[in-house]
C-alpha cells in the first residue's frame, strides 16, 4: 500500500535556524531517506520551495483565476512530501515517527487511492463515446 | 439429531450461543475475511444456517468453530456471486484465495481476535467519538439505536460515524492486529480512554433516560473486565477499580427525584460494599505493580474516600499526597482544582481559597463551572457571602446540565 506523507511546517521557525542547525537537520533527513530506500519503503520524495512562492489557480465565474499564495492561509505550510510503501497504516506511522523531519514538521499521512479500476472504467466510457 | 433436544430447546441454545459467542465469531471472521461488513453479514448468515440445520442435525460439538466455518463459507460464496455480476470485484476474488481455513489455526487465535477487535476499534487514527461508537457496536454488540439513545443523539448520526470509521479502517488500511511493543503504551491509553469515556457518559451525565445511562456504565465495566481477561495490565486494573469505586456510590449520589447529593452529604450506608471491596483490592494490586498511571492514582483517591466512615474521618493528608503524585504523572488544571479542595479539607477553607484564587488567576479554568462553584463554596464557608454569590452565578451561567443548574440555584437561594 502506498502512503503520501505531507510534511507541514512553520517556515518562520525553520528559517530562524542557524546554518549549522539547518545543515545537521538536512543531513539527518537525507540519511533517513537512505534507510527508507534501502528497506524498499521510499518510493519518492520532494522538498518544496517556500510557500511564499506558491500560486493558486481556481475557477471564478467559469474561468481559471490565478492568485498568489498557498491554497490555505495557515501558520503551517506544506514543506515537502514523501511517498512510502508500507504494509498498513501502523507501519507508515512507525516509519514517519522515526523521521528526523518530525522535529520541525507535522506529517499528514494519506493513503494513495488505487485508481486502476476507475481508470479502466473511464477508458471504456471514453472509447464508447469516441465511436459514436 | 439428539432425541432429547426438542426443536424449541435447540432454538434456545442457539439464542444462548448467539449471546455468548456472536462477538467472538465476528472477531475471528473479520481476521479471516479482512472486512467488517462482510464479517457482520457472515455472522448473521451463519446463525441463520444454524437455526435451520441444528434442529435436523443436532448441535455440533464445537458450535463456535462450526459458526466460523459456516460464516467463512457463506462469505466466500457471496463474494463469488458478486464477482460474477461485477467485474470490479476482481479485487475481492483475489482476496478469496487468501482466506485461510479457520480450523487449521483456530483455537489459540480466537481470544487474540477479540483483542485485535478492541485495539482496532480504539485506533487513535479514528476520531474519538467514532472509537466510542465503533467499540460499543462491534465489541459490545449494542445496536446503533441503543448507542444513539445512550448518547442522546440520532441513530443516523451514530450510523454515519460507524460507516465512516469502517471506511477509514479499510481505505487507510488500519491493521487488524495487536500493536507492537513500541506502539503499545500509546494504544493502551487509547483503549482505556474509550472505556472511561463510555463510563463517564453513563455516570456523570444526568439528562435523558437514566436507565440507559446506567447501562452504559455497566457496559464500560464489562468491557474492561473482558479486556483484562485478554490483556492483564496494571493501569487497566486501576481503571476498573476507579469505575467500581465510583459505581459503588451511585445509589447515594442523587435523591429519588434526581437532585445531586455531594460526597459530604451522602448516606454512606447506601454505598455498595462489595464493589468497594473489589475496587480497593484492585487498587492495591495495581499500586504494588509500580507500573501504574493516572487512573490507578485516581482510584487510590476514590478508595481513601470510600473506605472512610465520614467526611471528617477521611485521611485528607493522604489524599493531598496522592494528588501531588497525580500532578507529577498527569498534570492538569482539573487535578489542581481537586487538590485545592483536598487542601481546604485538610488545612481549612482559607488555605483552600488561596490556592483556588491562584489557580483561577491562570485563566485555564475560566469556562469550567466547577472551578467557580468550588470557589463559591469556600467563600460561603468563610462568610464572604457577596463573593460566594458572584462565583455561584458565574458557575450557573456556564452550566448547561439540568441537575447541576438546579443544584446551583438551590445553593444560591440558601445564601439569602
Amino acid at each position: 500500500m502506498k502512503y503520501m506523507c505531507l510534511a507541514y511546517l512553520d517556515e518562520k521557525k525553520f528559517e530562524a535556524l542557524t546554518e549549522a542547525e539547518r545543515n545537521a537537520f538536512m543531513d539527518a533527513c537525507f540519511a533517513y531517506d537512505e534507510v527508507l530506500r534501502a528497506k524498499g519503503h521510499f518510493l519518492s520524495g520532494e522538498g518544496l520551495e517556500s510557500a511564499r512562492t506558491a500560486t493558486t489557480v481556481r475557477v471564478k465565474s467559469g474561468k481559471p483565476f490565478v492568485t498568489d499564495g498557498p491554497f490555505m492561509e495557515t501558520k503551517e505550510q506544506l514543506g515537502g512530501l514523501l511517498i512510502l510503501e508500507a504494509k498498513d497504516l501502523d507501519e507508515a506511522t512507525q516509519l514517519i515517527s522515526n523521521h528526523p523531519g518530525i522535529a520541525a514538521a507535522g506529517f499528514e499521512i494519506r493513503p494513495i487511492a488505487d485508481m486502476s479500476g476507475a481508470l479502466q472504467a473511464s477508458e471504456k466510457r471514453r472509447r464508447a463515446t469516441a465511436k459514436t | 439429531m439428539k432425541s432429547e433436544d426438542t426443536t424449541q430447546q435447540i432454538y434456545e441454545r442457539v439464542d444462548a450461543i448467539y449471546r455468548a459467542e456472536s462477538r467472538r465469531v465476528f472477531a475471528t471472521l473479520i481476521r479471516l475475511l479482512g472486512d467488517f461488513d462482510l464479517a457482520e453479514e457472515a455472522v448473521q448468515t451463519a446463525f441463520a444456517a444454524a437455526v435451520e440445520q441444528w434442529p435436523r442435525e443436532g448441535v455440533p460439538a464445537n458450535p463456535r468453530a462450526w459458526l466460523v466455518s459456516a460464516g467463512r463459507f457463506k462469505a466466500i460464496d457471496a463474494l463469488r456471486r458478486r464477482a460474477r455480476f461485477d467485474a470490479t470485484v476482481g479485487e475481492a476474488m483475489k482476496h478469496i484465495e487468501t482466506i485461510t481455513d479457520p480450523l487449521a489455526s483456530e483455537q489459540p487465535e480466537v481470544e487474540d481476535d477479540r483483542l485485535r477487535l478492541i485495539f482496532t476499534c480504539c485506533h487513535p487514527a479514528l476520531p474519538p467519538d467514532a472509537q466510542v461508537a465503533l467499540t460499543l457496536r462491534e465489541v459490545c454488540g449494542l445496536t446503533t439505536e441503543e448507542i444513539a439513545r445512550a448518547f442522546l443523539t440520532s441513530a443516523s448520526a451514530i450510523a454515519q460515524r460507524i460507516v465512516r470509521a469502517k471506511a477509514k479502517i479499510r481505505d487507510a488500511r488500519i491493521p487488524y492486529d495487536i500493536p507492537s511493543r513500541a506502539e503499545l503504551p500509546n494504544r493502551l491509553d487509547a483503549v482505556l480512554r474509550v472505556v472511561y469515556l463510555v463510563f463517564n457518559e453513563g455516570y456523570a451525565a444526568s439528562s435523558g433516560n437514566s436507565l440507559t445511562r446506567k447501562d452504559l456504565s455497566s457496559e464500560a465495566i464489562r468491557l474492561t473486565r473482558l479486556f483484562l481477561e485478554l490483556f492483564p495490565d496494571p493501569e487497566a486494573e486501576g481503571l476498573l477499580a476507579l469505575m467500581l469505586l465510583h459505581e459503588s456510590r451511585r445509589a447515594a449520589r442523587t435523591t429519588p427525584d434526581g437532585e445531586v447529593i455531594l460526597l459530604d452529604d451522602q448516606d454512606r450506608s447506601l454505598w455498595d460494599g462489595q464493589l468497594i471491596a473489589e475496587g480497593a483490592a484492585l487498587v492495591r494490586k495495581a499500586l504494588s505493580s509500580r507500573r501504574f498511571g493516572p487512573y490507578t492514582l485516581q482510584a487510590a483517591i476514590a478508595a481513601v474516600h470510600t473506605e472512610a466512615p465520614s467526611s471528617e474521618a477521611t485521611d485528607w493528608d493522604e489524599i493531598v499526597g496522592i494528588y501531588d503524585l497525580l500532578m507529577r504523572v498527569d498534570p492538569s488544571p482539573v487535578v489542581e482544582l481537586n487538590r485545592a479542595v483536598a487542601v481546604a479539607m485538610r488545612d481549612g477553607p482559607e488555605a483552600g481559597l488561596q490556592q483556588m484564587e491562584a489557580l483561577l488567576a491562570k485563566g485555564e479554568l475560566d469556562n469550567y463551572p466547577l472551578a467557580h462553584s468550588t470557589k463559591a463554596e469556600l467563600c460561603r464557608r468563610l462568610g464572604q457571602t457577596e463573593q460566594a454569590r458572584a462565583s455561584f452565578e458565574q458557575a450557573l451561567a456556564l452550566t448547561s446540565q439540568e441537575q447541576q443548574r438546579r443544584f446551583l440555584e438551590k445553593r444560591l437561594a440558601e445564601l439569602e
